[in-house]
């Protein structure tokens, strides 16, 4: 029996490349679809990266309040629909929660390029007084946090996480942090959506980006063939409750957050090895349980040689034996702080259905020794997930999600 | 003579800060107070920023602050663009 003071969700929404809500993703996401598509919200052609998981069918003017759609960038806007429908799918009645007992806990990695990109326009093209007031808030990291606290009414323990990819898993870890504090209820995810120029030029610098053009081929994570990630938009928000209210209210519970940990790897050059693996051990420690306890791994999936190794080493040397791995990120791109927040919504799904999705059209390298799960999705007894995360320039994270009453 | 009218004024919000809360825009909503009608200060500023470079008047921000209301904010408005 799991302590009534657990963190549990409650509820969840989510925006990919792959679907927009939990049905529409996860189906496409069990069938192995592919949202890796050539750019079409600008023009990549001059870029050496042309592909990308874009959200496509996403209706502002219906997800959106119409006084919000001209003050918020892209990711608000997914952010403030997501958490909309996080709350509608926790059927939680927010009048029983006072207003200081609700927070909002995001992560962002890029802010709200843009938005600030045709403020930067105006600003060169014509002038200062062109520039919108608006872009005073809807470039900044806090900015999806700002928006769903003010919309919602949540006026508790805020606040935004800036950990790159690795952002998903602490923003649930700070969401855990702020119910111990006293909250009842939490929403927490994170949304990112930096698909235009500006936001381009600041990816491509960091040289991890896959330069190719057939969608297929080109973020391969743990495949001998692995040769750089495609970035994508989108994300996920959850609702996150201690587990005695969750269960006094009779709500549907997809999860405990059991375990939660993070770590900062050392600096380029160091003999010091990464610390994914101990992060993720500890991780597991503050769930207090064993590595032969975890049923499925979700991992970070760099899509690079060496990040890829790093990972599976990590994975081989914690668990010493054959655990299922999933990297349902192969078909949608590395969301940036939407990405880990998706994999825990995907986690959860896997727990409601004990089913691992496969990453589709993948190989795993056989030389990485790990059982990632390919070709198609597969049936298992799931208790217990471990969902991995790295976020560029030494940003690591790991969470334990479990059922219920089954620890 | 120019002037600077009450739907005018609605055009200008709609455009930069969504559509009024109140869902109607019409003489029923001229004395209420903007943050009733679902405007902050940085949609004031905005729409202030609009009408100035429409009509080539500088709104200074602290007028800003002083326009309480639709009515107020016309008023402001039309002074402004007469007595330039």
């Amino acid at each position: 029996m799991i302590a009534t003071d657990t963190a549990v969700f409650t509820g969840m929404d989510i925006i990919a490349p792959t679907g927009i809500g939990i049905e529409d993703y996860w189906s496409a996401t069990l069938a192995g679809t592919a949202g890796i598509r050539p750019i079409e919200r600008f023009d990549a052609s001059g870029y050496p990266v042309r592909l990308a998981g874009e959200v496509r069918g996403f209706d502002e003017s219906v997800r959106v309040p119409a006084r919000l759609v001209p003050q918020t960038d892209r990711m608000t806007q997914f952010a403030l629909a997501a958490a909309d429908g996080a709350l509608t799918d926790s059927a939680l009645d927010l009048d029983t929660v006072p207003e200081f007992g609700r927070a909002v806990v995001t992560a962002n990695s890029s802010g709200g390029f843009e938005f600030g990109q045709r403020e930067l326009e105006n600003l060169w093209s014509r002038g200062s007084e062109y520039v919108g007031a608006y872009q005073s808030i809807a470039w900044f990291y806090a900015a999806n946090t700002g928006q769903v606290s003010i919309r919602h009414g949540f006026k508790g323990n805020c606040g935004v996480v800036a950990t790159e990819q690795a952002g998903g898993l602490d923003a649930a870890g700070q969401a855990r942090r702020v119910l111990r504090n006293g909250a009842g209820v939490v929403l927490t995810g994170g949304t990112d959506a930096s698909l235009c120029p500006w936001g381009f030029i600041t990816q491509l610098r960091t040289g991890l980006l896959s330069t190719r053009t057939d969608p297929s081929r080109a973020y391969l994570p743990f495949d001998a063939d692995a040769n750089g990630f495609l970035p994508g938009e989108g994300g996920a928000m959850l609702v996150m409750e201690p587990y005695g209210s969750a269960a006094a209210r009779g709500a549907r519970v997809y999860g405990a957050l059991t375990g939660y940990a993070c770590g900062f790897d050392p600096p380029p050059g160091s003999p010091r090895p990464p610390v994914l693996g101990r992060v993720a051990r500890r991780a597991l420690d503050d769930a207090g349980i064993d590595p032969a306890q975890v049923d499925v791994v979700f991992a970070d999936a760099a899509g690079t040689p060496a990040l890829d190794r790093a990972e599976a080493a990590a994975i081989r040397d914690l668990f010493g034996r054959p655990v299922p791995v999933a990297a349902p990120k192969a078909m949608t791109g590395r969301l940036y702080a939407g990405g880990a927040a998706l994999d825990l919504a995907t986690a959860l799904l896997c727990l409601r259905d004990q089913i691992i999705p496969a990453a589709a059209g993948v190989t795993a390298d056989p030389r990485l020794d790990i059982d990632l799960v390919t070709d198609a999705s597969r049936p298992a007894a799931i208790h217990t997930v471990l969902v991995l995360a790295r976020g560029y320039g030494g940003f690591n994270a790991a969470a334990v999600l479990s059922l219920p009453g089954e620890e | 003579m120019t002037t600077f009218t009450m739907e005018d004024l609605g055009a200008v919000l709609k455009d930069a800060a969504g559509a009024p809360e109140t869902g109607a825009w019409n003489d029923d909503v001229l004395d209420l107070p903007f943050y009733e009608l679902g405007y902050d200060s940085l949609a004031l500023l905005e729409v202030s920023a609009r009408i100035g470079r429409q009509f080539k008047i500088a709104i200074p921000d602290d007028a800003v602050v002083e326009m309480k209301t639709p009515r107020i904010a016309v008023e402001y408005i039309n002074a402004r663009i007469t007595g330039a």
